[in-house]
């Protein structure tokens, strides 16, 4: 493992050979915003995006993922029985996967993949995922990767992470699937150490440009009943329209519904995408809700992010900075106020 | 006085004076094009109150079920839906001290974002109809005009249709002679060319309702797509299902529509959600002459019965 | 008692139910609201792998309708089958409602936590019980009368009430624990125009105080609606019991019933897997969100 260049020229061929092998995704603008669509034959690689619109986590989550399948038809020796659906799980390439979001698989993978159960989509689907990730030489005004143990060249959860030196691009190797990824795209060339040096530059000049800061040294100590019942959450939920908006662009949010689907007599039993915004998400059958009203729920997002996460798992908040978020929530709920309100909040008394 | 000045001391006297309990206006917001609606119950928080070309959001959205006496910011389209909840019992007319403010159209900040191909907006101000946007190494002076959202370009009724005060001086109404010239295009096309033309529009969406949720219109306690008993929605994102979504809730705004073009401001995803609406609109006020939210005494067309409605079917 | 179900939680799908039978079904009240469906899985395998303790729940699994939690209604001692209880509210237990003996439907777990068996051991067991809130209660009681484990425990008492008798579950069970002398049984109802009701008249929490003397050296499994866990608490405070000795099962609204969806937590813990049982102790660290 170690440090390969791409000159800018040879990426299309790179390219062209991992698409023998790979489903190969790369950032395409489209109506005014970058999505990762699979690479068309001939197409030329946009570099200059900032970042997806949506986070790259469907590739590990898709928003409906069919689970089972079932038949109703009374004449089948296994009518009403569910079983698994099957399908395939062709290798993917992710080009271009920003950092921060591919720390935020590693984050949502505790929650799929623990010693207790394990989620066999989920885990299927990131062993057949390989990440070519993207530094970000140039963040926006409202990344805050850094304050979140995150930053704009951070290699966690990335197999191969790719730092844009202008003419070429140096691929820093992290995993052997990566080694593998780059033996398969042809790339083979050493970096010297003056391009390394480069790199490493590159990183600590994108690192000192990130201009947003949020404070989280408190969070993890605070009582989680003082964060519960501060007296801000009224005032931070007050414009929230209860849409999905943030939590299905968020690259941490993996909150999900099952779903049975019946066409004719054959059924699936699906897995959606759901949100903690909306009502449903808590409402019981007997018509009880613990979370009925609208604050108690942006509550509930912004405590499972930043609280409730990191109690759980000692391992930093489930915020990775992407800014998604902030600049998507039609309303202007800014989680980097939040941030602030719940880390800098007073401690009760009784404490 | 400017705008938000002019909101702040109406607010702060309504408040001290006890008229309302409550205010709700937009404060600014953490970004350059974002402001955010804020409920202000203290008279010494009213300096919070600002008012520019980004106040997209429809205040009147937040009015649903709240029973203490409120003071609100209506530009003329949640004006109009004021006057639509008024007439449909979501809030008594003497609940509310409406502080109007005419509109010379809200900036579509998706148009600006895309201007700048990528470069980002650290500041944006405005005055006399020009906007300047500042950023890292540029600085462009854009006419307001040229960057206002669709439903702006062809809004009719930017005064306030009802208030109590008023934070500025009316503004002379459009007399455009067709505010839905845009509609004759989808009028054109054929059934199938249309229905492509319309799944290709939604083919983005991920139906996390946004649209619907910044719809001053879409109160009800439970959405028929999150009814789950019985359900009539599937929850996936299969294409018959987000169309079902899409069609039905435009359906359900018809004659009540006002194109304060909220919900398309809303989407994460760019999505013209008022391709949907807008028709449907054109369509009732060429049946029934009617546009939503002008009076706060007549009921909406689609829900009104007339024994001598010359239409067959429904006598 | 040892953790059986290790296996069965690394099994490769943690989604994917169990076929089962159901071998009977027992209308249980008056309203014909709540019924018991008696229940045997399909493959011997599945049956074998299966090991619950009770205060555990499963998953049941209605093609074409979704899933819902149970608690198990059945104490590990009776074998060969499992019991579930169904309350009539929603998509799913309608749906259940209307199934015959015979009919398929699918189970998911053991899932989640138990009542704290292993702490209990030495000690006195009051059993508080509302409503249609008595099933993994039942299986408590079960299991404690077993002959191999009555021993294990001191005195057991149970309070069970339900508004009125024609909604008391397990009737026959409960008369019989009613005569046994190794289990004090307080049955109670809000109220009854039955002149000859052998039984309590009264809310459970005020019977629980009327009848329990002391916390002491005991531990309280409580279930019920919301209202009646409320109104117990303090009775027990009163009677002495520490908060780590009151064990409240909770509900919540599930889907994936193994921590993963997101939807059941209070704070950090998921009630599907964290929980459902909680100690008072616990609960009173969380968030009062429930």
């Amino acid at each position: 493992m170690g440090d390969k260049i791409i000159k800018k020229g040879q990426l299309p061929n790179v390219l062209k050979a991992l698409k023998k092998t790979f489903e190969v995704f790369v950032p395409v603008r489209e109506d005014g915003f970058y999505r990762l669509k699979p690479l068309k034959d001939g197409e030329k690689v946009d570099l200059r995006f900032t970042n997806t619109r949506l986070s790259p986590k469907s590739f590990v989550l898709p928003q409906s993922e069919r689970m089972f399948e079932f038949t109703l038809d009374e004449k089948s020796k296994d009518a009403h029985i569910v079983k698994e659906a099957p399908k395939g799980y062709p290798p993917k390439v992710v080009f271009g996967i920003r950092p921060c979001d591919a720390k935020a698989l590693r984050l949502v993978h505790v929650n799929f993949d623990n010693p207790e159960f394990r989620d066999p989509w989920w885990i299927k689907r990131l062993e057949s995922v390989t990440l070519l990730g993207l530094g970000c030489n140039e963040p926006c005004s409202t990344c805050f990767c850094t304050s979140v143990n995150c930053g704009p060249f951070n290699k966690e959860g990335l197999d191969v992470l790719l730092y844009d030196l202008g003419e070429c691009l140096l691929a820093r190797t992290l995993t052997e699937k990566g080694e593998k990824l780059l033996q398969v795209g042809g790339v083979d060339k050493d970096a010297d150490s003056g391009l390394k040096k480069k790199a490493d530059e590159l990183k600590t000049r994108a690192e000192k440009k990130i201009g947003s800061h949020v404070p989280t040294d408190k969070l993890g100590k605070k009582n989680v009943n003082d964060l519960f019942d501060a007296p801000f959450w009224d005032d931070v939920a007050f414009a929230c329209i209860n849409c999905g908006a943030c939590t299905f662009l968020c690259p941490t949010c993996w909150c999900f519904d099952i779903q049975d689907e019946v066409t004719k007599r054959q059924g699936d039993r699906i897995r959606n995408w759901d949100s903690c915004m909306f009502p449903l998400f808590t409402l019981h059958a007997s018509g009880h809700n613990p979370r009925a009203q609208k604050v108690q729920r942006v509550r509930q997002r912004f405590m499972h992010k930043l609280k409730y996460y990191v109690d759980k798992y000692k391992n930093g908040v489930a915020c990775v900075g992407c800014g998604r978020c902030v600049n998507h929530c039609p309303v202007n709920i800014d989680i980097r106020e939040v941030f602030r309100l719940m880390n800098d909040s007073e401690d009760s008394k009784q404490q | 006085m400017g705008h938000s000045d002019k909101i702040s001391e109406i607010a702060k006297k309504i408040l001290e004076e006890k008229t309302v309990d409550v205010v709700i206006g937009f404060r600014k917001g953490t970004l350059p094009m974002m402001r955010e609606p804020v409920l202000i119950k203290d008279a010494e928080r009213t300096d919070q109150l600002y008012w520019d070309s980004f106040c997209f959001i429809n205040l009147a959205s937040y009015l649903p079920k709240r029973e203490e006496k409120i003071g609100i910011i209506a530009k003329g389209c949640d004006s109009r839906n004021i006057a639509v909840h008024i007439v449909e019992n979501q809030i008594k007319r003497e609940q509310l001290y409406i502080i109007g403010v005419p509109c010379e159209g809200m900036v579509d900040r998706g148009k600006i974002i895309s201007l700048l191909d990528g470069k980002e907006v650290r500041e944006i101000t405005e005055s006399d109809g020009d906007l300047t946007v500042r950023g890292d190494g540029f600085e462009h002076t854009l006419k307001k005009g040229d960057y206002l959202q669709d439903n702006c370009i062809r809004c009719m009724h930017r005064n306030p249709v009802i208030y109590d005060a008023l934070a500025g001086d009316l503004v002379e109404e459009r007399k455009d002679p067709d505010p839905y010239d845009d509609v004759k295009a989808l009028e054109a096309m054929g059934s199938e060319e249309r229905w492509e033309f319309f799944s290709n529009l939604i083919k983005g969406c991920t139906r996390c309702y946004a649209c619907r949720n910044a719809c001053p219109l879409c109160y009800c306690p439970a959405c028929f797509v999150d009814e789950s008993d019985p359900q009539w929605v599937g929850k996936s994102i299969d294409p018959t299902d987000t169309m079902t979504f899409h069609i039905l809730r435009a359906y359900h705004c018809a004659g009540r529509c006002t194109d304060c073009g909220a919900c398309e401001q809303a989407c994460p995803v760019d999505i013209k959600v008022r391709f949907f609406t807008r028709k449907l609109n054109k369509d009732v006020l060429d049946l029934y002459d009617c546009e939503a939210g002008l009076s706060t005494e007549e009921r909406p067309p689609l829900d009104t019965y007339r024994p001598d409605d010359y239409d067959e079917f429904i006598r | 008692m040892k953790n059986h179900n290790e296996e069965l939680r690394l099994s490769d799908n943690p989604y994917l139910p169990f076929p089962a039978r159901i071998q009977q079904i027992i209308t249980e009240t008056e309203d014909r609201n709540l019924k018991t469906f008696k229940v045997a899985f399909i493959n011997k395998g599945d049956e074998q792998g299966f090991h619950s303790i009770p205060g555990q729940f499963c998953q049941i699994s209605v093609a074409g309708k979704g899933e819902i939690p149970l608690g198990i209604a059945s104490s590990p001692t009776e074998e060969g089958y499992l019991l579930f209880t169904v309350n009539r509210t929603g998509v799913v237990t309608r749906y259940l409602h209307h199934m015959k003996e015979g009919d398929t439907i699918g189970i998911r777990g053991p899932l989640g936590n138990w009542y704290p068996w292993d702490k209990m051991e030495g000690k006195s067991v009051v059993v508080i019980g509302g409503g249609f809130a008595f099933t993994t209660l039942r299986a408590g009681i079960v299991y404690m009368l077993h002959p191999e484990e009555r021993d294990r425990f001191k005195d057991i008492t149970v309070v069970y009430g339900a508004r009125s008798p024609g909604l008391l579950l397990y009737r026959k069970e409960l008369e019989q624990w009613e005569k046994r002398d190794d289990v004090n049984v307080h049955i109670t109802v809000d109220a009854t125009d039955d002149p000859h009701w052998p039984y309590n008249v009264g809310f459970v929490p005020a019977i629980t105080e009327q009848k329990i003397t002391t916390g002491e050296n005991s531990y309280a499994l409580v279930c019920g609606p919301p209202i009646m866990i409320k109104f117990t608490q303090p009775v027990l405070e009163r009677l002495g019991f520490k908060p780590e000795q009151v064990i409240i099962s909770l509900e919540m609204r599930m889907k994936c019933g193994i921590g993963t969806c997101g939807r059941c937590n209070i704070g950090e813990k998921y009630v599907c897997k964290d929980g459902p049982v909680f100690s008072l102790a616990q609960l009173t660290e969380l968030p009062q969100e429930y």
